[in-house]
């Protein structure tokens, strides 16, 4: 019966800890697929207007954003309250937006610039005028597959 | 003498993923793109005529958005609640009237004949249309336009219209055209 007293000391033994990082890298590895990177940072403010009829842009990597909005409270000093075009972290001209589309061109392969995708996010309250002038300049790169952006929101909820 | 090799001390490795797993947490979003799909007209060809791109009157209805964002849709002003149904009648002419968009018989692939509507919804804006009032515009008539295709579908497949093939949709959007047209703006309201 010697063979089955206890050894040592006795109390809890460790917990093995070497899966942990198995199980931390999964999470990871979850949060990589299903989450994108941040696209710069917005300085204009944006309250999306909601629809209800909204779809789902497939393809990410593929879209180009042009935020437009009255300058957040920190930029008004230098900006004024008037609505703005921001192209890649930077208050722009409706000029500017041939140069902006044709270098997120660059960016994407031979293939995939036909499926390129401009999202237009644009505060509720700006007014159509600016609007308008982006989708002309727009027409004019022939960057034609557009998307304006609007939060899900159930019918009759606006 | 060859020593057995030691296993690596691997309890920092937990510590080292964590910290790559909160600098992925903080550098990335979630949040999806929702919006509304559109496709701009290509920029008309400066040579082109301007009057071979013509629509009859029957078949067009047009959809006007004033500075004050009051609504003139077809003739009549009217409340962007009562737009849906409006557009709806005037795509499907259910009653084949003669003020109302004309059908032409197309084969559609995989589906056979069907009377396509010819009906082109024409949205104009002013400079001074709130964005707001716009996009709600514009998802009244994805709406409509929605709505009868879930009507088609629902007849003819037994289904909605999300809840079918690749190819039923196909054979869906070919007989329900989307046909909203963004005008060249008129430079009428107030500039900004």
């Amino acid at each position: 019966m010697a063979k089955f007293t206890r050894k040592g000391k006795g109390g809890v033994p460790e917990l093995s800890t070497s899966s942990l990082a198995d199980i931390v890298f999964m999470i990871l590895l979850f949060f990589m697929l299903t989450t994108s990177m941040r696209q710069g940072e917005k300085k204009v403010t944006l309250k999306m207007p909601g629809a209800s009829e909204v779809a789902k842009l497939e393809r990410k990597d593929l879209a180009a954003y042009i935020y437009v909005g009255t300058p957040i409270p920190g930029e008004q000093a230098k900006y004024g309250t008037d609505a703005r075009i921001q192209l890649n972290d930077a208050f722009r001209s409706v000029d500017d937006i041939r140069d902006f589309i044709a270098a997120e061109r660059e960016t994407l392969s031979e293939a995939d610039r036909q499926f390129m995708t401009v999202s237009i996010k644009a505060d509720e309250n700006v007014r159509m005028g600016i609007i308008t002038d982006i989708k002309q300049e727009l027409r004019r790169t022939s960057a034609l597959k557009i998307m304006y952006a609007a939060r899900k929101a159930v019918a009759g909820e606006f | 003498m060859a020593r057995p090799v030691q296993g690596l001390p691997s309890s920092s490795l937990a510590d080292i993923s964590f910290m790559v797993l909160i600098f992925f947490l903080l550098v990335s979003t979630m949040d999806q793109d929702m919006g509304l799909q559109r496709r701009l007209p290509p920029m008309p060809d400066p040579n082109q005529k301007i009057d071979d791109v013509q629509i009859k009157r029957r078949n067009i209805m047009v959809v006007r958005i004033n500075d004050a964002d009051r609504l003139l849709a077809g003739g009549s002003a009217m409340e962007i609640s009562m737009l849906k149904e409006k557009a709806k009648e005037f795509l499907l002419n259910p009653t084949n009237d003669e003020n109302l968009p004309e059908k032409v018989e197309q084969t559609i692939e995989g589906f056979g004949s069907f009377p396509v509507s010819k009906g082109v919804i024409s949205l104009q804006n002013t400079r001074g249309t709130s964005y707001n009032a716009y996009i709600k515009v514009q998802n009244e008539l994805v709406k409509a336009v929605n709505e009868i295709r879930d009507d088609f579908a629902m007849q003819n497949f037994g289904k909605k219209y999300f809840a079918l093939t690749e190819d039923q949709q196909r054979v869906c959007r070919d007989a329900i055209p989307q046909n909203i047209s963004e005008a060249d703006p008129k430079d009428t309201g107030r500039k900004k």
